[in-house]
């Protein structure tokens, strides 16, 4: 709603520029969420708090706004979809490869343009040898729906500017995509408010990459960590391509209790020209543990550091690169366990003995 | 009966190991497994009592269950469970909890209980006091009985004093009070033990609601003492080490030194070397009373029966001291670190209830804790010690008459049967005719020690009888940690299945690979290299002296909350406790891992030619 009202700003006369279209993440907090999208300020707040993370920018709502309003000029786009029923998937489809196609292919207007290459100089120096990550960042409130509603896309190992900008294009065009459109309409989601951020982040080459939750999936204990990691990226422990090795760790003690170390077949790995390719592992890597103990240990402490920083337990992505060194992809705040009602472990009682009768008195 | 679940077999299933019934018939009779018994279930003691009993040796069963039992059943009124009953076969003690399941008679209890029991919770300090006090007269009581003698005649001074009891009365007066005091001492020994255990226990259940996935390790971490007098007997070899390098006398202590060539070169030397040994002696009364197993056994000798055990960490201190290396416990530090982790868990409670729930029960935690980590030293070490050097004593003097082949087959006869000898040498020698012992004692011993080497190579069912539906024992689960679970887990254990690991509690985090050193008794520590692994039956805190050696230690016995897991969580070393069989499982020399963190003992490497075949005992 809010990506409107800025709209609405710059229709009456603010002038977009570079800046608005593009925001480093040194920049960015949390509360650019609706300009950068949940993962871009994210990313931001993680920056300026310190944490190691894989530098970057975001192509902020502003170029996406910008973008639109060159679009509709050239014919309407938010006003073919208001009319669309849900359930005629025909139409919907129809309506969709039309509009990706011009998201995808019509010109950018040439300020939104200019800023992400310059950007994207700027982050790589114009060199190849550091590839970009070009990532969707939704500006929906809650994660899941976002993936609910296919706005995840995720294009790694990006080579060039120009591939870079058409990755950008196609995260944008999402917003068009058959799920995305069918789930706004179901929900009465109103066009005008419908805008998306992208990520463009150096890549990491990692040794080994996972996830961390800041408590337990299975319990929602906030007393331990779960670690999941596999060879190679990220993406094939997110995908589930991997069953990851598994360690759960006490929070506050560093105690590894768990430690399940899975048969990983393959690892992602950079492709030649561009992208990601699965690759075999030898058999003495499969079984290996990818991520020795003070690595662990050095996760928990970052994992602390980031909950700490934001009040609650945090869902994250992480990478650990060629020489060892831990950054931080994502961090997302848990969202299952937190929506659950807290109740007190044990009643109250004023007199401290009474607690004993829950072992001497039997059972209840 | 439950017809479809596995269950244990019954206790008249079990046979006597052929050969060994009259050992088996040697045991008194209230220990013998009876009709009824198979309608209740057992389980095997192997916590405390983790080899075939010598007949003497179950002394200590019979006192510890007559003084637990007491203190549950009648003094605190626990409203949920009366005391233990034990039974022996094939040496092995079993016991079996009985359960108060009527709820009208629970209630009843549970208001005796709140009046008594919780007297103590708010007393604590001072009935801890005066336990102190109880406790050190009674050591002192056993210290000033006699020593067990008979003259050819009786001194001069019995007739001129007019005394009127001759030497032999003695003898009966000091064994029975011998025996008294034991008693006695195990009624002290629970007097707050169970109330200790259940207000950590408490604490421990709160957490375990709090954070589900808590580890035993953090739980203990929070609660632990500082001042215990478990850590008192390895800060004195700390002193000594360190007195050694002032006095100039550090040379003399070396690895694998004999040690009684070290007192005498160190008498030899007078000034420094007869001050450092005036050193060890103020060490050694009272600290050096520990005993190097349990306490359970005649055979766990103290420090002060044999100095290996110091001796063996003497150089490595040494070699510390002379580095700069402090030593000393810090215990201001630990009491930092144990507050932190406190604050650290408090902070992740979600309400505020419960953070008022949590100060009161750590603070409980707190304030009976210094018992369940103290009274060790008084019972299990110090009086335990003098108690069976007490006995030893006997055996020497009966030895003397010719009633055994050595002192030590003195524990092969059950308590009452070494009163009938003590009565046989008292007749004898106020008759003057030989005594009969010598002709009956030496086959029987012969006889006994024969089946305690059958029963050791026997299988032991770790329980009997069928599974409870759910195990609600306050006691069983507190002091054994036998849950539902547990048996469940005994229950599947596939026993023609080799396996190459090893389950146990978790006692101290951290993974380790290196060479097991299978140590049987004290005299084998000087085997140990720096970096082995320590695999032992039972390590205590007497052990902690070679703790700076090692790398990790895996013993059969012990819990989480055991003493052993204590020391090894503040000397932060890898340990796993508890195994049921590491002893027999690993063998001398090979390389295992140790996960203390979840409690596994993984055997890396079999030894060639054994793999796949079915392990011998004493291969």
């Amino acid at each position: 709603m809010r990506a409107s009202r800025c709209l609405r700003t710059h229709e009456g006369g603010l002038a977009l520029t570079a800046e608005n279209a593009v925001s480093w993440f040194a920049d960015l907090r949390i509360t650019d969420r609706p300009t950068v999208g949940g993962k871009g300020a994210s990313l931001g707040e993680l920056t300026s708090a310190g944490i190691d993370v894989p530098p970057g920018f975001v192509v902020t709502t502003h170029a996406f706004e910008l973008f639109l309003k060159a679009l509709e000029q050239a014919s309407p786009v938010r006003a073919l979809i208001e009319p669309l029923d849900p359930n005629d998937l025909g139409a919907v489809t129809a309506v969709s490869r039309a509009l990706r196609k011009r998201v995808e292919q019509e010109p950018l207007p040439q300020t939104v343009e200019r800023a992400i290459l310059d950007a994207y100089r700027q982050l790589t120096g114009g060199s190849a040898s550091k590839p970009v990550a070009v990532r969707s960042s939704a500006t929906t409130e809650d994660a899941e729906d976002a993936s609910f509603a296919g706005l995840q896309d995720t294009f790694l190992w990006v080579l060039d500017a120009q591939d870079t900008v058409h990755r950008v294009r196609e995260c944008w065009g999402s917003l068009y995509s058959v799920e995305s459109i069918v789930y706004r309409r179901k929900h009465g989601l109103p066009e005008d408010g419908v805008a998306m951020a992208v990520v463009v982040q150096l890549m990491v080459d990692a040794r080994t990459a996972g996830v961390m939750f800041t408590r337990s999936p299975t319990t929602g204990d906030k007393s331990v960590m779960t670690i999941e990691g596999a060879w190679g990226l990220g993406s094939a422990v997110v995908s589930g391509e991997v069953t990851p090795d598994r360690w759960v760790m006490g929070k506050i003690t560093g105690e590894i209790s768990v430690r399940d170390i899975s048969d990983k077949h393959i690892r992602q790995v950079p492709a030649p020209g561009g992208g990601i390719v699965d690759e075999d592992l030898p058999d003495d890597m499969r079984l290996k543990p990818c991520l020795s103990d003070e690595e662990l240990q050095a996760l928990r402490t970052v994992g602390r550091r980031i909950e700490k920083h934001y009040g609650r337990a945090q869902d994250i992505e992480w990478a650990m690169d060629k020489d060892g060194k831990l950054l931080l992809l994502q961090s997302r705040p848990e969202t299952v366990w937190s929506a659950k009602d807290v109740k007190p472990v044990t009643a109250p009682v004023a007199d401290p003995l009474k607690h004993v009768m829950t072992i001497f008195g039997g059972r209840k | 009966m439950a017809d479809t679940t596995k269950q244990f077999p019954l206790p008249s299933s079990l046979k006597v190991v052929p050969g060994t019934e009259g050992a088996q018939a040697a045991f008194p009779y209230y220990t013998q497994f009876h009709d009824g018994d198979d309608e209740r279930f057992w389980f095997y003691n192997s916590m405390h009592f983790p080899e075939p009993m010598h007949h003497f040796d179950m002394i200590t069963a019979e006192a510890a269950y007559c003084a637990l039992g007491s203190f549950n059943t009648r003094v605190h009124v626990l409203p949920t469970t009366k005391g233990i009953d034990h039974r022996i076969i094939n040496g092995r003690v079993y016991i079996g909890g009985v359960a108060v399941t009527d709820t009208d008679e629970i209630a009843a209890r549970a208001v005796e209980f709140q009046q008594r029991a919780f007297y103590y919770y708010e007393h604590w300090e001072e009935l801890y006091d005066q336990w102190k006090v109880k406790m050190k007269a009674l050591i002192a009581d056993a210290q000033a009985l006699p020593m067990p003698h008979l003259p050819d005649l009786e001194p001069i001074e019995t007739t001129h004093t007019g005394k009127g009891v001759a030497a032999n009365h003695e003898l009966i007066d000091t064994y029975r009070k011998t025996l008294e005091g034991y008693f006695r001492m195990w009624h002290h020994h629970f007097e707050f033990l169970l109330l200790g255990y259940g207000a950590y226990l408490t604490f421990f259940d709160f957490c375990k609601k709090a954070f589900p996935e808590i580890s035993d390790q953090a739980i203990s971490r929070m609660v632990a003492g500082m001042e215990a007098e478990i850590f008192r007997p390895d800060e004195e070899v700390k002193r000594l080490a360190r007195r050694a390098v002032e006095l100039g006398v550090d040379d003399k202590f070396h690895d694998g030194m004999n040690i009684d060539d070290v007192l005498g070169a160190l008498d030899q030397l007078g000034g420094a070397g007869k001050e450092w040994l005036q050193e060890l002696e103020t060490s050694r009364n009272p600290w050096f009373n520990v005993n190097v197993g349990d306490g359970f056994y005649h055979y766990h000798r103290s420090w002060n029966d044999d100095l290996s055990m110091p001796f063996a960490a003497l150089p490595g201190y040494i070699d510390k001291v002379k580095k700069g290396v402090k030593l000393e416990r810090p215990t201001a530090q630990l009491i930092e670190e144990r507050e932190a982790l406190v604050a650290d868990y408090r902070e992740l409670l979600d309400t505020d209830e419960d953070r008022a729930t949590y100060d009161q029960l750590i603070t409980l935690a707190h304030r009976v804790f210094p018992y369940v980590e103290g009274h060790k030293f008084y019972c299990e070490h110090w009086y335990t010690n003098l108690f069976f050097n007490k006995i030893r004593e006997f055996g020497d003097l009966l030895w003397r008459h010719g009633f055994f082949a050595e002192p030590a087959d003195v524990f092969n006869l059950t308590h009452y049967e070494l009163e009938s000898a003590i009565v046989d040498l008292m007749l004898s020698w106020s008759s003057g005719s030989d005594p009969i012992g010598p002709r009956h004692w030496p086959a029987k011993v012969a006889e006994r020690k024969a089946a305690i080497k059958a029963w050791a190579a026997h299988n032991v069912p770790p329980a009997l009888g069928a599974v409870p539906d759910v195990i609600d024992d306050p006691a069983i689960v507190m002091l054994w940690g036998i849950t539902r679970e547990s048996l469940d887990a005994w229950l599947s254990v596939d026993e023609d299945k080799p396996s190459n690991e090893l389950k146990g509690f978790a006692a101290c985090q951290g993974v380790v690979e290196g060479t097991a050193r299978v140590v049987k008794s004290v005299e084998e520590i000087s085997r140990l290299q720096q970096g082995d692994i320590l695999v032992c039956q039972v390590t205590n805190p007497t052990w902690a002296p070679i703790f700076q050696k090692i790398a990790a230690a895996v013993s059969d016995i012990g819990g989480s909350m055991s003493h052993m897991a204590i020391v090894a969580r503040e000397y932060g070393l890898p340990a796993v406790v508890g195994t049921g069989s590491a002893t027999r499982r690993i063998k001398d020399g090979q390389r295992i891992r140790v996960d203390g963190g979840r409690g596994i003992v993984t055997i890396l490497e079999e030894e060639p030619g054994l793999a796949g075949e079915p392990v011998l005992e004493d291969a």
